[in-house]
């Protein structure tokens, strides 16, 4: 496929895994931080083209996997109240509450709706005036533009019906936890190309001086992953830290201004609880005072809960990259993408889900 | 019968399934989830030979003769989508699962399932296409019922169509009887049909209409048939698409099967709307397309007859059954580097970013 095909090309890949062998000269740890790299990784086979001293951490990129279970929780209520159509994109559908999750909801009756776009749900406030519509708003600076244009078209058309339950995070302030925890074995990292082509990468900067590590603005394709990570092992070799950019073709410096300014007349950076990692201060969004309103934690009164995770899910140290997702004792035994204990299995971009789907040996009891 | 005791969901029956207490979608979505319900409650209740070979239709022998016997429900919504509609879709589903034991199929019976308010016009449209469809497949609609549902306790329109066919020849074609060394053949591109559903359910305007692969490919089958080529198993690429139908073949003949990505032929707007999506188009269903496991030796031949039939030029080879392996199915990625291919869990979902 045009635009695709040249990215995914073997011999290419081949050139690039060449050039890794030939630069590299001892062990490295790169994270890539958005769970659509780990699973073009996992998907296409790209970490058995490097050399092995090269190590690939899979880190916690993955909105569905960081959304706190305090937050599943207050949409599964929600899901389940009368008159209520609630929306979200597909992954979050199977994503377990401490109960339940919303497929089962929607199996009991809940209006549960998958949208493709957070501008879909606020066509159906407008359709469907006597019932209240609420768009589970999770991901990162990716899909926040569109998450705020979506509340930004409900105000203006002064849509009462539609409300929204934000759960986005921010992506640089977890690598800035992630590199201050003691346990950080990570060298260097692929930064996720989306949220820059929004955010552009002004942000790093800082970062890559205060932690001294390469941070490699990186595009999602093999060949864009290949060359991201021989970027970042090159820098590391010769004992650079700073940011580069791989992904030039969409991501720009200053990012998309008009998105940006969006983003901030919606929101406002509020500390936010990611799942597994804990809570890390400016981390999240929240909607601005001015479009309370909107907020439908508050329009339903859903108290905030503290609940347990399961004991036997070790998705906190997955999503830290302190073990690979085949290392939990729980994995692809008790925790299957049928059945999941924790969201990385769920999503297509949790470390866990790749893992199993890509790279679980045909019997997973074999062994244990 | 009245003699026996009813199944109880004790501890020896693993009920709940996958521990969920209810059914949810995503048990008829073709992937793993429906083959637990079917491996632990249907098959586990009703156990017998000819349900074990969980082949497409049940294959048996009446006074001499051997017969195909299958039924399929339709339940797809819109009704109407481009390249086909419920009607012809439930005659060449059913047609198609006779044809993968290689069967001549005959006879349908055809059961509606009206919801009340369902426009006349709408189902004489469908009965139409049903009529042109058998026609088509050169089979007979013999039978059937209807029953008319309250408004809101169906989807317009459900179809159960039940199919009888004839085997005309002395090959053994099943799910279990692919061998090493056998080469997977496809007659088509994959993941058409459901890529025209999604597109028109969700509302997603690309800019070239997708049209459905919804076709009989009885006669494709009994051209292969008649050329003498020996084949060994046969699956249609319905729900789950390639990907689930490799799996369960693998799983049933104990093999390993080795496909290549590039191999796999996928139309350009199918591929990009994938991707769009987060969809993997091998997990996208088809309704006129089949795997054929036969020997190398007639792959050549088997091809040459496949791209010589309507929709048929992207006929190609895209692996093989390795020997003395797990079973289990693996993967070339487009850079050459092997993975397995899993079937889905339940549905397949569309991603976040």
């Amino acid at each position: 496929m045009k635009f695709l095909d040249e990215y995914r090309d073997a011999g290419l890949a081949r050139q690039f895994a060449r050039e890794l062998h030939r630069v590299t000269t001892r062990p490295w740890k790169i994270m890539e931080i958005c769970g659509g790299q780990t699973h073009a990784i996992v998907k296409f086979g790209i970490d058995e083209l490097l050399p092995e001293e090269i190590t690939l951490i899979h880190g916690p990129g993955c909105p569905v996997c960081v959304t706190p279970l305090e937050m599943i929780d207050k949409a599964l209520e929600i899901a389940a109240r009368p008159n209520v159509i609630f929306t979200s994109f597909g992954d979050m559908l199977r994503v377990p509450g401490s109960a339940t999750d919303l497929l089962s909801v929607k199996a009991k009756g809940g209006d549960v709706r998958i949208v493709y776009s957070p501008l879909d749900a606020v066509k159906l406030a407008e359709q469907n005036p006597a019932k209240e519509i609420v768009f589970f708003g999770v991901g990162f600076e990716t899909t926040a533009p569109a998450t705020a244009m979506a509340i930004h078209q409900a105000a203006r058309k002064n849509l009462g019906n539609f409300s929204m339950l934000v759960s986005h995070v921010l992506v640089p302030p977890a690598i800035e936890t992630l590199m201050s925890s003691p346990n950080c074995r990570v060298q260097g990292f692929l930064a996720a190309g989306h949220v820059c082509t929004v955010m552009g990468f002004e942000e790093y900067f800082p970062i890559a001086k205060k932690c001294r590590v390469p941070i490699v603005v990186t595009g999602f394709e093999p060949l864009d992953i290949l060359q991201g990570v021989l970027m970042t092992v090159q820098q590391l070799e010769s004992g650079r830290a700073e940011v580069e950019n791989q992904y030039a073709r969409s991501v720009r410096r200053e990012g998309n201004q008009p998105a940006q300014e969006l983003i901030k007349k919606i929101f406002k950076v509020v500390p936010r609880k990611w799942r597994g990692i804990g809570e890390i201060p400016q981390s999240g969004l929240g909607l601005n005072d001015e479009y309370a309103a909107f907020d439908a934690g508050e329009k339903f009164g859903v108290a905030e809960s503290r609940v347990e995770e399961s004991s036997e899910c070790l998705s906190g140290l997955v999503l830290q990259g302190q073990i690979k997702p085949h290392e939990c004792p729980a994995f692809g035994v008790k925790c299957t993408p049928e059945r999941p204990l924790g969201a990385p299995m769920v999503s297509g971009e949790g470390a866990c889900a790749a893992y199993y789907r890509y790279r679980r040996q045909p019997d997973p009891l074999a062994g244990k | 019968m009245s003699s026996q005791k009813p199944v109880e969901f004790s501890g020896a029956c693993p009920v709940p399934i996958s521990q969920y207490p209810h059914i949810l979608l995503a048990h008829g979505g073709g992937g793993r989830l429906m083959h637990q319900l079917i491996g632990r409650m249907f098959l586990e209740a009703f156990r017998n030979p000819l349900l074990e070979t969980r082949h497409d239709a049940a294959v048996m022998e009446l006074t001499g003769k051997k017969i195909a016997f299958t039924t399929d429900s339709y339940v797809v919504h819109p009704l109407f989508f481009p390249g086909g509609d419920i009607g012809s879709m439930a005659v060449h589903g059913t047609v198609n699962d006779l044809a993968m034991t290689g069967a001549r199929p005959l006879y349908l019976s055809s059961a509606f399932i009206i919801e009340e308010g369902l426009p006349m016009e709408t189902l004489w449209k469908v009965v139409c296409s049903m009529r042109d469809a058998a026609k088509k497949c050169g089979v007979q609609i013999v039978t059937g019922d209807t029953k008319v549902v309250d408004k809101g306790k169906g989807d317009g329109l459900f179809i159960n169509t039940a199919g009888v066919g004839i085997i005309e020849h002395e090959q053994k074609i099943a799910p279990q009887n692919a061998r090493p060394g056998d080469v997977i053949l496809v007659n088509g591109d994959v993941g058409r049909h459901g890529m025209a559903i999604m597109a028109l359910r969700e509302g997603l305007e690309f800019e070239s209409k997708i049209e459905s692969d919804s076709a009989p490919v009885a006669d494709a089958v009994l051209e292969l048939l008649r050329a003498g080529i020996e084949i060994h198993c046969l699956r249609d690429l319905t729900r789950g698409g390639l990907t689930s139908a490799l799996n369960e073949i693998s799983e049933a003949a104990n093999l390993t099967l080795l496909v290549e990505e590039k191999l796999i032929p996928v139309r350009e707007d199918v591929h990009a709307a994938c991707e769009m999506l987060g969809l993997d188009p091998l997990q996208v269903a088809c309704e006129g397309r089949f795997a054929a496991f036969i020997p190398e030796r007639d792959a050549g031949r088997a091809l040459a007859i496949l791209r010589a039939l309507s929709d048929g030029s992207k006929a190609c080879v895209i692996g093989k059954a390795a020997g003395g392996h797990p079973a289990k199915v693996l993967l070339k990625s487009a850079i050459g580097v092997q993975r397995i291919l899993d079937m889905a869990g339940g549905e397949q979902l569309p991603r976040i970013c």
